[in-house]
Formats: structure tokens, sequence, C-alpha cells
């Protein structure tokens, strides 16, 4: 299934594009993670397991459980620090 | 019902929010509002100058985020109604960044829930800040003092 993902801040920064469509078979975002992971180079360094990234799915704040459907909108950023 | 959520570049008149939130409600007995601003200059983590700032946001989520948060501040308190404009883009130290107004029949309920929603607002919706100092730029981060804000009300909070 294809997925838009969305990327913010520092991650968009660091990947040089604010989103892009992904092929996958994850099943929820920790997998599309580990699935972005694997691409190496800046996917790798940006979104690490040590650095702290949080998610959205379809624009909802979640966590690497959140499951992931056909078409859906995930989206990697750093913490938030509005207001 | 009238606009709650405003994400604009354009800044805001606390004045004019507050009368427009109040008008035509007799209820109203109370109005508590809060107004953030661009500081120049981080003292309290002896950071650099700020030159300016540049405020990223997710179009779409951060709407729908705050008009959820919105809605539990009126579940959890007695609110007639509240209102939230928070800028985007680039501001300069001095600006006003981002409003909550509450309006109530007595003060009690104005003041928590506005705290209430500034906390939530804090850790849960979608917006970066980006310093340019004279260092060069870099991007804010997130304090864990702002978690516990968010936890005193009862909602855990792991973005820090």
């Amino acid at each position: 299934m294809r997925v838009t993902v969305k990327y913010f801040a520092s991650i968009r920064e660091a990947l040089a594009r604010g989103s892009e469509t992904i092929d996958t078979n994850a099943r929820d975002c920790g997998q599309l993670r580990d699935q972005l992971l694997a691409l190496g180079g800046a996917h790798a360094l940006a979104l690490a397991r040590g650095k702290a990234v949080r998610m959205a799915v379809n624009q909802v704040m979640s966590d690497e459980t959140a499951p992931i459907t056909e078409g859906c909108e995930v989206a990697f950023f750093p913490p938030v620090t509005g207001g | 019902m009238s606009v709650r959520v405003s994400i604009q570049t354009a800044d805001f008149d606390l004045s004019e929010e507050v009368a427009a939130l109040r008008r035509d409600d007799p209820r109203v007995g109370a109005v508590c509002s809060f107004v953030g601003t661009v500081r120049g200059s981080n003292e309290a983590t002896q950071g650099p100058q700020v030159l300016s700032m540049e405020l990223e946001h997710y179009p779409g989520m951060t709407e729908k985020a705050i008009e959820a948060m919105i809605d539990e501040t009126h579940r959890r308190f007695d609110i007639y109604a509240a209102r939230v404009v928070h800028r985007v883009g680039l501001l300069q130290p001095g600006a006003q960044i981002v409003m909550v107004a509450v309006t109530s029949a007595h003060r009690g309920q104005s003041f928590q829930a506005c705290e209430f929603l500034m906390d939530y607002l804090k850790t849960q919706a979608p917006f970066w800040k980006k310093e340019e100092t004279p260092q060069g730029a870099q991007w804010v981060d997130a304090r864990v003092s702002d978690d516990e804000a968010l936890g005193r009300w009862g909602i855990a909070s792991g973005n820090a």
C-alpha cells in the first residue's frame, strides 16, 4: 500500500523534503519508521531510535503502535515547541 | 458558532478578541486571557540573544488539535467560550505569538481553563520554533517542565 509521509522542523531540514510517498507493508508507525531507517543516509540519522521523534497518523498525535492503513498520512517531527 | 481557532501570520488585537468573545452573552462575568511573546534573550538558560524567531506548524493538524483541546476544556470547566490565536512565520523580539481567552460566570473557572488550555497547547499542538541568533539559527528544545505542567491536570505528556 501507499502512504504519504510528512516531515517537519529539524527532521524536514535534515531530509531536505517536506513529504514523500512510500510503498509499505508496515502495520504500524514503528514498522514504518524501521523501513525509513533502513533507507540509510539522512533518513537513518534524522529518525534514529536514540532521537526524540514524535509522530501523527492522519493528523492525530500518535505513537509507534498506531496502525497504518492504505492512503493514510503519517508525520514524523521533533518534540513540539509552540505557545 | 464563531471561529475558535486561528493560525495566522498577522498580529492580533487582544481587546478586539475579548470583546468579540463575550459579546451578546449576558451570562459572562469573567474573562481570563494569556498572551505569549517572543523573548529577546533567554536569561533562564543563558541562551544567546534572539534576533528573530521563525514558527513552523503542521497545517490541518494544528487546527484540529487545538479544536479538540478546546472541546476538552469545555468538558473539564464550566466556561462559555474559548478562543485561541497562534501566529506562524517570521516574528521579531517583543512580538505577540499566541493568545488564549476564556469566558465564564466567575473567575475561578476562567483562570483554570485558560491555564489548562495553554499547558495543553504547549506540548500537544504541532508548532516548532527556530531562533535566529548571532551564532546562527537553532531549533528550540522542548522543555520537560512543560510536560510536567500538563501532568498536573492528569494528562501524561512525553513530548520533551
